[in-house]
């Protein structure tokens, strides 16, 4: 008799959805101006979870008005009461951090256990670190009394909904600023219940305003005349467009964009640890993961024994029910986002990689797709250059430490890298020559409100975390 | 440049203003130059009229000197920032004459706009070593990891110099960067390139490797385009762009997210006030390493 | 590594595995001769084992732990644990009456519930083998002995055969050695191998067959996960049976971490030889929780394969009632007490 485990899903009955929801302006919800809407469905059942308003530019431009309303007196705040407003954010955060759990799993499809034990955690962490900033600017090396920029627009991806809402807002506020900040299309749920987080802990109205949209409410919003400062995770294409709105403007902006990873894998690495950080790299929340390792690199003469072992350990990874505990994959966020998964796959097959896969099953409703493998990658191919931000992990092989650097460095994304070997020399030497802003020795996706996160190249500017991180809020 | 023979009946030596890129002193491939004058309008040189595949040259020449010049220690880019200064300090006169010339100011002027010019590269030689202390973090992160957060420089990137300080600012634009460890290409002033051709002369008996600064002269409206859209240049510093310039320059460069220094208005203006860290933070990246900490 | 060594030694892995304590499993060894030749080849060998990353591998050990074994998962854990229990008495003031007592609970755990499962073996100390034998005849159950100077291992090595030989000849059906820790801290890793074969030896009864022999490391002394990889290796080299973590005599016993590094070991050297090896945990295992985490381990980690008393152990003696105890919750949904277990 087999060890199966029993369905261990994990109780919605922790959070209650509310059948619809309006933008959240000036510390109130109200309908669109237009009363467009669009629905929210959990992409593991394709169920309808809410309806929520699809903010337009005139909405935008009411939200611009509250936070710029708001900024005034929030700014002139002493940064110690503004630091209680951070802490008593971060503590109810902590408080409900089980009903948002589930909340982000039902909405993104992310695994509970991802929601419960990294992404809330550091949604909090990051609260409480920022908190302590906010009485401490003139410490920070920007000058005796740094100034806030003002409004700032802030538009965040569907991959860590809350917790890039907390990468976004904690800084911002911490550094004097008020916030207009627009949740991705199909996870704005997370971001709707923390303004109810904001209204427990009693922030001024106007300081934060949510407004739920598509594209073009984030074009409105970053292209507004009255914001000071755009923040903007998601996808390099959307970027570059943002990058080009904001010339010849005052407009501070930082840009959190795509990722072409390289986890490159020495022959002395810890090979069991090393197998445990490619599948954290690329599979850990879907992939969904800008800083995803998604190239593995492996020295050929371990590439073997570390694709046996790779594969072995694939056929453990649990897919399924993103709200059972031991779910390891979730389902992927979306049926655009399942198509191009698909349709890039398709292209590594059809450029002669081989492609492998653990046999699961897959639910019937939802949008999945079984953590995949793709060996005899050349550089050359689509699968090793584009972002493909899901569960697909290309291997390419090296012989030498500087073929490992030429061939990691051979992209145009520059966001992190990893590195696996047993020896502290090499891992110094990799480190320096990476092009990568976060790298990672024997060790991936790791993340800390203390430390700085962010790309070189086509992966954006500006880092968020750390001290680096406040001063994309101030004017510096 | 000219000089009046008054005092004396020996004809003057001409020079031939050349490009520096490479470490070398080319002319324009594109064979062209433009009359380059004072302040009253007299004539002082012919300078090389850039062309874009010169910029592209440039651009080549510093790519290829910045494995080299990222790689050195700060010590040593902090000894070759020194040594420009050294000789410069020996050129000081004739810089004087350059920039009197060039900007239409005294002598005296002129003189105290180059002796600022050498205090500033000495300024940033210091910084080589000691900007990494300042920016960078060791991070105190909740698990058991060693977590360092260092600068990097950007890459290559483009200055384009401030069109009115033809040397000062100059220097105050070119040092920052390469002291960091950056490779840039220089457009000089347009209508007073000569410092800055006359820069390069300098740079080039200054231990400073080929490549690590470019300097090219012409338009600043003609060469530019080309090198804000080239997807091998990592940043650009719009100075002496002016508002609709750097409007375009900057839509160009989002192609490839180059870092974007836009002007300040009148911060860009006055040279001579203590420049700050703005400048040296602004073509670093921030690279943040973790570890594992364990037996 | 181990890898290399697969495909080295792919002419022994392309047949069936075999188990350690099989009459095949010495052939099998055989073919690894050569790393056992010398100090110089052994230490060769074990320093080329693949490093171990201990965060890495807490962070790993930490996240099968989240796992939420439920319902028919947990019923099916809980008597699968109980049947791998090495029900262990080891203390100086042990008596016959004692190890009596305990007999009788690994054959029948719950009194109020003959369905629950009998233990793997009764654990004691030498001199004891004799009354658990016949306390456990016909029940199945295997007596196990701890020797070899238990728990230091400080004596001479001919005390430590005659220890394991005086063990066997009471009717021990297996061998809890310890390995000289000192030995083995400075480097003398084929005296180790050496003595681990010489109680092999001692294991062995007239008839031409043998206790089972596991081999304890003591890894809080071991002190690195390093070592322990390394001890791993050495001991199924020199044919240990089982591999086990501790005595329970030190401050650091089992842990997940490093029983999840002893459980790859026994995977590689399969993959690597062809030989299957048991794993025993032992020491601060207290709760049905902890001994469900140590299964997943086993399960994701291993499979099926080693999902059975043949393959995997608990060394524990308080476990058994906090098990029984889970075991009434389930078949009664109400939570039971202290009262409704024996105290042995």
């Amino acid at each position: 008799m087999a060890f199966e485990y029993a369905p261990a899903p994990e109780s919605r009955a922790v959070v209650d959805i509310a059948p619809s929801y309006g933008l959240f302006i000036d510390g109130q919800f109200s309908e669109a101006a237009d009363g467009k809407v669009f629905k929210t469905v959990s992409p593991s059942s394709e169920e309808v979870l809410s309806e929520v308003a699809q903010a337009g530019a005139e909405d935008v431009d009411r939200a611009v008005k509250a936070a710029r309303k708001a900024f005034e007196k929030w700014s002139a705040l002493p940064g110690a009461e503004r630091a209680k407003y951070l802490f008593r954010i971060a503590r109810i955060v902590q408080e409900r951090s089980r009903e948002l759990a589930v909340l982000e799993s039902l909405d993104n499809g992310k695994p509970i256990r991802e929601t419960r034990d990294t992404d809330l955690p550091l949604v909090a962490a990051h609260f409480f670190y920022y908190a302590g900033w906010a009485d401490k600017l003139g410490h920070a090396g920007y000058g005796a009394d740094p100034r806030p920029l003002g409004v700032a627009g802030q538009v965040i991806p569907w991959n860590f909904p809350l917790l890039m809402l907390a990468w976004k807002i904690a800084p911002a506020l911490a550094a004097g600023n008020t916030v207009v900040l627009k949740p991705a299309e199909t996870t704005p749920l997370s971001a709707l219940f923390f303004a109810d987080i904001c209204r427990q802990a009693g922030l001024p109205k106007g300081v934060v305003n949510i407004i739920t949209g598509d594209g073009a409410t984030g074009a409105a919003l970053v292209e507004h005349p009255d914001i000071n400062k755009v923040a903007f995770t998601g996808s390099t294409e959307v970027g570059k467009a943002i990058a080009r709105s904001i010339a010849g403007t005052d407009k501070k902006i930082t840009l959190e964009l795509g990722g072409k990873a390289a986890n490159i894998v020495f022959d002395d690495a810890p090979v069991d640890q090393a197998v445990e950080g490619i599948v954290n790299g690329i599979f850990f929340n879907q992939g969904h993961v800008c800083c995803a390792g998604s190239r593995l690199l492996v020295q050929e003469s371990v590439a073997e024994e570390v694709l046996d072992a790779l594969k072995r350990r694939m056929q453990t990874l649990r897919v399924g029910d993103p709200l059972d505990k031991n779910t390891d994959i979730g389902a992927i966020n979306s049926a655009e986002q399942l198509a191009r998964i698909t349709e890039l796959t398709e292209a590594g097959e059809a450029e002669g990689a081989d492609r492998w896969a653990p046999a699961c099953d897959l639910p019937s409703a939802g949008y999945w797709f079984r953590p995949t493998l793709f060996t005899n990658v050349t550089q050359a191919h689509r699968i090793a250059r584009e972002e493909i931000f899901g569960p697909v992990l290309s291997v390419l092989t090296f012989r030498t430490p500087a073929e490992a650097v030429e061939k990691a460095n051979n992209t145009q994304y520059g966001l992190s890298a990893g590195i696996w070997t047993e020896k502290g020399s090499r891992i110094l030497w990799m480190a320096n020559q990476l092009r990568a802003g976060v790298v990672w020795a024997n060790t991936f996706n790791k993340f800390d409100p203390t430390s700085p996160f962010g790309g070189y190249k086509e992966s954006g500017f500006g880092r968020e975390g750390g001290r680096h991180g406040l001063e994309a809020y101030l004017d510096v | 440049m000219s000089e009046k023979s008054e005092k004396s009946e020996r004809l003057s030596v001409f020079k031939t203003y050349k490009l520096y890129v490479g470490g070398k002193f080319p002319r324009s491939e594109s064979g062209r130059v433009y009359e380059v004058t004072d302040s009253k309008g007299n004539w002082l040189a012919n300078a090389p009229l850039s062309s874009r595949k010169d910029a592209r040259d440039a651009v080549v020449a510093a790519r290829k000197a910045f494995g080299g010049w990222s790689g050195a220690t700060a010590y040593n880019r902090g000894q070759v920032l020194y040594r420009v200064a050294e000789m410069l300090d020996g050129r000081r006169e004739q810089f004087a004459a350059e920039v009197a010339a060039a900007e239409g100011i005294s002598k005296a002027k002129a003189a105290a706009q180059v002796d600022a010019a050498v205090d500033r590269w000495i300024w940033y030689a210091g910084w080589t070593d000691k900007i990494g202390q300042i920016v960078g973090s060791a991070n105190p992160v909740a698990g058991p990891f060693f977590n360092l957060s260092t600068p990097e420089p950007t890459g290559v990137v483009v200055v384009l110099a401030p069109q009115a300080s033809s040397f000062l600012g100059l220097v105050s634009v070119i040092a920052p960067a390469i002291a960091t460890g950056n490779t840039v290409i220089v457009v000089a002033s347009e209508n007073s390139p000569l410092p800055a051709l006359a820069l390069g002369e300098v740079l080039a008996t200054s231990d400073l490797p080929g490549g690590v600064v470019n300097i090219l002269s012409g338009r600043t409206a003609e060469i530019s385009p080309s090198l804000a859209s080239h997807q091998d240049v990592n940043a650009i510093d719009l100075t002496g762009a002016d508002a609709g310039l750097a409007k375009d320059l900057q839509i160009a460069a989002a192609d490839n997210m180059k870092r974007v220094l836009r002007p300040r208005g009148a911060k860009d203006g006055d040279w001579s006030a203590d420049p700050g860290l703005d400048r040296l933070k602004a073509f670093l990246e921030t690279k943040t390493v973790w570890h594992p900490i364990g037996v | 590594m181990t890898g290399r060594y697969a495909r080295r030694y792919a002419h022994v892995v392309t047949m069936p595995t075999v188990p350690a304590f099989g009459p095949e499993a010495a052939a099998r060894l055989a073919t690894m001769a050569d790393v056992t030749a010398s100090d110089t080849a052994l230490r060769r060998f074990l320093h080329g084992l693949p490093g171990v990353d201990a965060v890495g591998l807490e962070a790993r050990a930490a996240t099968l732990g989240t796992r939420s074994i439920k319902t028919t998962a947990k019923s099916y854990a809980i008597d699968l644990a109980i049947s791998m229990i090495d029900l262990t008495t080891l203390e100086g003031a042990d008596t016959p009456g004692k190890v009596r007592a305990l007999c009788a609970k690994g054959i029948h755990p719950d009194p109020t519930d003959r369905t629950a499962p009998k233990v793997a073996a009764i654990c004691v100390y030498p001199d004891m083998v004799k009354t658990a034998k016949e306390a456990l005849r016909g029940s199945g159950i295997n007596v196990a002995s701890v020797a070899t100077a238990f728990p230091a291992g400080r004596t001479a090595l001919p005390v430590k055969l005659a220890d394991t030989a005086d063990a066997v000849a009471a009717g021990a059906d297996e061998i809890d050695m310890v390995i000289d820790r000192g030995a083995f801290l400075t480097g003398r890793y084929l005296q180790v191998f050496e003595e681990i074969r010489a109680v092999k030896t001692a294991c062995q009864r007239p008839d031409g067959s043998a206790a089972h022999l596991k081999v304890i490391f003591e890894n809080g002394e071991l002190a690195t996960y390093d070592n322990i990889r390394r001890c791993s290796w050495l001991a199924m080299l020199a044919g240990a049976d089982f591999i086990k973590t501790s005595t329970g005599k030190v401050a650091v016993n089992a842990t997940p971490p490093n029983t999840l590094l002893m459980l790859e070991a026994v995977r590689d050297f399969r993959d690597a030889v062809g030989v299957q090896v048991g794993v025993k945990p032992a020491g601060g295992i207290r709760t049905t929780k902890d001994a469900i985490k140590y299964l997943v381990m086993v399960n994701e980690t291993l499979g099926e394969e080693w999902l059975s008393p043949h393959w995997f152990r608990f060394g524990a003696s308080s476990l058994l009632n906090d098990l029984l105890m889970q075991r009434q919750k389930l078949s009664t949904g109400r939570y039971s007490g202290p009262d409704y277990v024996t105290v042995d």
